[in-house]
């Protein structure tokens, strides 16, 4: 096991190593000019060199490349074109945003989804397992920012219950006021995100329970519920957890849409900002930091997996 | 399994009644009367903090008359009165300026305004590496003496009559401000709160301005990426106002229930613009720039963007500059004309040309009204959308382009037509020297009088198509006033807003 986590990480660091080049060269490959978003419109040519310079965009991409790696392995993450800010408190800022927003999302998500999943599967032959199971099938169907837009219209504006958009500026300070501007963002965010778990689950759910052993206990008088829980549920989980890897990456990075239906000055917003004005200090930032996150839980999916599972952990393949 | 399937339901409701129980303490928040905090939305937000070094529109819209002064301000009315200057002398000749400070200035960090101050800030303006967008007009700046502490001599290289004007652009700030770009020092009503990238920023009252106090406890500009989650907030009650609104859609809602909202139609002046390359490619030939002008229906074409609100406006000078006449004849919508001059122009069978479109409202949605309104008249137009930075790059300095269309937003802007250089590429001798002449006139009469012959020139010549002004709509709940109406170059200052 340890020898499996430490190549895992070996290959954790090689895929950062590759993605930060990746970053670095695609934003190179746009057109325009960082400098441009400095300027009014009838710079000077003077005033364009002089942004040019500011931004460093007059250098050649070699050393630009090598100044910003220089930069990293400092943990400095440079200071924004446009803003003249340093980009890690802005990062930690939007973090504490979209953090919550996409864990707090999640454990919902997965908690209603293991209850729909596993009613949808056990009970597949009733009217109201059918009807889950193709409620699930309509929430993957419809697309996020519907839902979001949908939540505003009837919850804030017409029962006027929940803020429409924001956050509130002083963050956590009161984490009423912060949970009261995250509910309709956590809720669009859950709503899709159980839709997709809960069909895994299902199908999991499905194939464990219509495995001999537990027939076995089902005829030695077990319920399907106890039966499921004592002897189903590790052999269930371990395609799920590997799903619920990749759910969580693509919600985190998913935020973007829902951050923009809700105003919310996330991780997203910093991206779609920092790429209108050409800001490469904020967007290699934010890619930097969903970059790393995607790994990270990638790599603890994989790991978590191998703990759940014994026969990953000694069978040959499964070393690698 | 049901009683788990119950439980799961009751803690849903639970928490979202947790959630909607929870008290907002600090968030948003107007109360009534002057210790009330006034929350307005917009789409604005500055990207840094600085107008000399690319702040953009919205630290003008923020920080204007609310955390700098200038020299001298710009009202409202579009007429431009002192403000840290108490006296102007001119000499004779108009090249010497000699201003006189206001006596118990101080700015927020507690020093006192000084001369040296307001000589470092044009300077700032008119540096080699400034980003000001003012600095090719106050170019005409040759020297600055600071006699003694209350006294600035400014000498031009010649007349300008716009001098004053220009200044009002010009944030004094103090002489050793080094962070201009991420923090504050100005003489305003309010000092900085609070910047949140992505979110807001806050103003709250100074205590020792030397000014009228502010009418309300602080403000909050809170920003938002899209006109629906903008008017949004206004429906919920997240904020008072709105600075402008941006489509059409956005506003039915509120102009429909006028015991709750204000919905305010000032002056604009910003204009739509049909620009087309003068310098090279097809629209060399005046006739077919004016048979192009001839085959738009404009009011029709404003009627499609923006129903009831804005105007047509026939040339670049909207009717709140001094020099504004009506000149909506000139090239007027005449279908039978513009297929005239195409044929006069060699182009009897028509021709086709690309249209640069930037991506943002509203320029798609006039692009298509050209494309159709043109193809009655043989003429196709290939829609080329582009984002914002490419017509940075392409249209405006590598005037690489056969048409296009773009806002310009800055009043007093049609002396961009006596440089040939813009990316107008509009070439008249006659009109430069007009535009030069008026800078250098004697009185505003003299300068008006040039101005007008050049417009109405540049307009018989349509050099650009002016399809539209846009409407300038404010929108805020009915209990808030004291804002301005007319946003003239995106100014909004919010000392005298109420919320009763």
């Amino acid at each position: 096991m340890t020898v499996y986590v430490l190549r895992r990480l070996g290959i954790l660091v090689l895929s950062l190593a590759a993605a930060l080049v990746v970053v670095f060269a695609l934003l190179r490959i746009l057109p325009g000019d960082p400098a441009n978003a400095l300027l009014a419109a009838n710079a000077t040519p003077d005033q364009v060199q002089a942004a040019r310079r500011e931004v460093g965009s007059d250098l050649p991409l070699a050393q630009q490349f090598v100044h910003w790696i220089g930069q990293m392995l400092h943990l400095d993450l440079g200071t924004s074109f446009t803003s003249g800010l340093p980009v890690l408190p802005d990062l930690a800022q939007r973090l504490v945003v979209t953090v919550p927003l996409t864990l707090i999302a999640f454990v919902l998500a997965v908690v209603v989804a293991c209850v729909v999943g596993f009613v949808a599967a056990a009970r597949a032959d009733r009217w109201y397992g059918v009807l889950l199971s193709g409620v699930t099938q309509l929430g993957i169907a419809v697309p996020v920012f519907w839902i979001g837009i949908l939540l505003v219209q009837v919850v804030s504006l017409q029962w006027g219950l929940l803020p429409s958009s924001g956050f509130p500026r002083d963050d956590w300070t009161y984490p009423g006021d912060a949970l009261e501007s995250l509910a309709l963002p956590i809720v669009t965010v859950a709503v899709v995100m159980t839709a997709s778990i809960a069909r895994y689950v299902r199908s999991a759910v499905l194939d464990v329970l219509g495995a001999d052993h537990i027939r076995t206990a089902r005829a030695l008088g077990a319920s399907t519920a106890s039966a499921f829980l004592r002897h189903g549920v590790r052999s269930a989980v371990v395609p799920v957890i590997a799903v619920l890897g990749i759910e969580l990456a693509s919600t985190f990075l998913g935020a973007v849409v829902v951050e923009s239906v809700f105003a919310l000055p996330g991780l997203g917003s910093m991206l779609i900002t920092g790429i209108e004005q050409h800001d490469y200090p904020s967007i290699q930032g934010v890619l930097l930091v969903s970059t790393v996150a995607v790994l990270v839980i990638g790599f603890a999916a994989d790991v978590v997996q191998r703990i759940v599972d014994p026969r990953l952990r000694t069978s040959v393949s499964g070393n690698r | 399994m049901k009683t788990q399937i119950v439980a799961l339901a009751a803690s849903g409701i639970a928490l979202s009644l947790a959630l909607a129980g929870c008290s907002s303490s600090g968030n948003g928040g107007s109360s009534s009367g002057s210790d009330a905090t006034v929350a307005i939305g917009s789409l604005y937000e500055p990207t840094n903090l600085s107008n000399v070094d690319g702040g953009g529109q919205g630290v003008n819209e923020a920080f204007q008359d609310n955390v700098y002064e200038g020299l001298f301000r710009l009202g409202d009315d579009g007429k431009v009165t002192a403000l840290l200057a108490t006296s102007t002398d001119t000499s004779s000749d108009g090249l010497t300026y000699t201003f006189t400070l206001r006596k118990g200035v101080e700015f927020h960090s507690g020093a006192k305004l000084t001369s040296a101050d307001v000589k470092s800030s044009i300077e700032r303006v008119t540096a080699e590496d400034s980003q000001s967008s003012r600095k090719s007009s106050l170019a005409v700046v040759q020297s600055i003496e600071t006699p003694d502490d209350d006294t600035v001599v400014v000498h031009l290289s010649q007349r300008s009559i716009s001098f004053v004007y220009n200044l009002s652009y010009v944030w004094i700030v103090p002489a050793d401000e080094t962070k201009l770009k991420t923090e504050e020092d100005g003489t305003g009503p309010y000092t900085l709160g609070t910047w949140k990238r992505g979110s807001s920023i806050t103003l709250k009252p100074f205590a020792d301005y030397w000014g009228k106090k502010p009418a309300n406890g602080g403000v909050e500009f809170d920003y938002f990426t899209s006109a629906s989650t903008l008017s949004n907030a206004l429906a919920s009650g997240r904020v008072d106002v709105i600075t402008s609104i941006q489509s059409p859609d956005a506003l039915s809602r509120f102009t429909a229930d006028t015991a709750k909202y204000t919905v305010s139609e000032g002056d604009s002046t910003t204009k739509e613009l049909l620009a087309f390359n003068d310098a090279k490619g097809p629209f060399t030939d005046v006739e077919l720039r004016q048979a192009i002008s001839a085959a738009v229906d404009r009011k029709a074409l404003l009627k499609a963007i923006w129903g009831d609100y804005g105007t047509v406006n026939g040339s670049m000078v909207p009717p709140t500059d001094p020099w504004y006449e009506d000149l909506t004849s000139v090239n007027a919508y005449d279908p039978a004309k513009a297929k005239q001059l195409l044929a006069d122009s060699g182009h009897a069978d028509g021709f086709t040309f690309t249209l640069d479109t930037p991506s943002y409202d509203p320029h798609p949605a006039v692009a298509q009204y050209l494309q159709s309104a043109l193809e009655k008249v043989g003429v196709t137009v290939d829609i080329n959308t582009i984002s914002a930075d490419e017509w940075y790059t392409k249209v405006y300095q590598q005037h690489d382009f056969e048409a296009t269309l773009q806002e310009h937003v800055n009043d007093r802007d049609v002396v961009f037509y006596g440089n040939p250089d813009f990316y107008f590429g509009y070439d008249n001798a006659d009109v430069q020297k007009d535009v030069a002449d008026a800078e250098q006139a004697t009185s505003e009469g003299q300068q008006t009088e040039l101005l007008q012959r050049a417009n109405e020139q540049i307009v018989e010549d349509a050099a650009s198509a002016w399809l539209y002004l846009y409407p300038q709509i404010v929108v805020s709940d009915e209990d808030v006033t004291g804002y301005w109406k007319n946003g003239l170059n995106a100014q909004f200052p919010v000392s005298g807003i109420t919320v009763s």
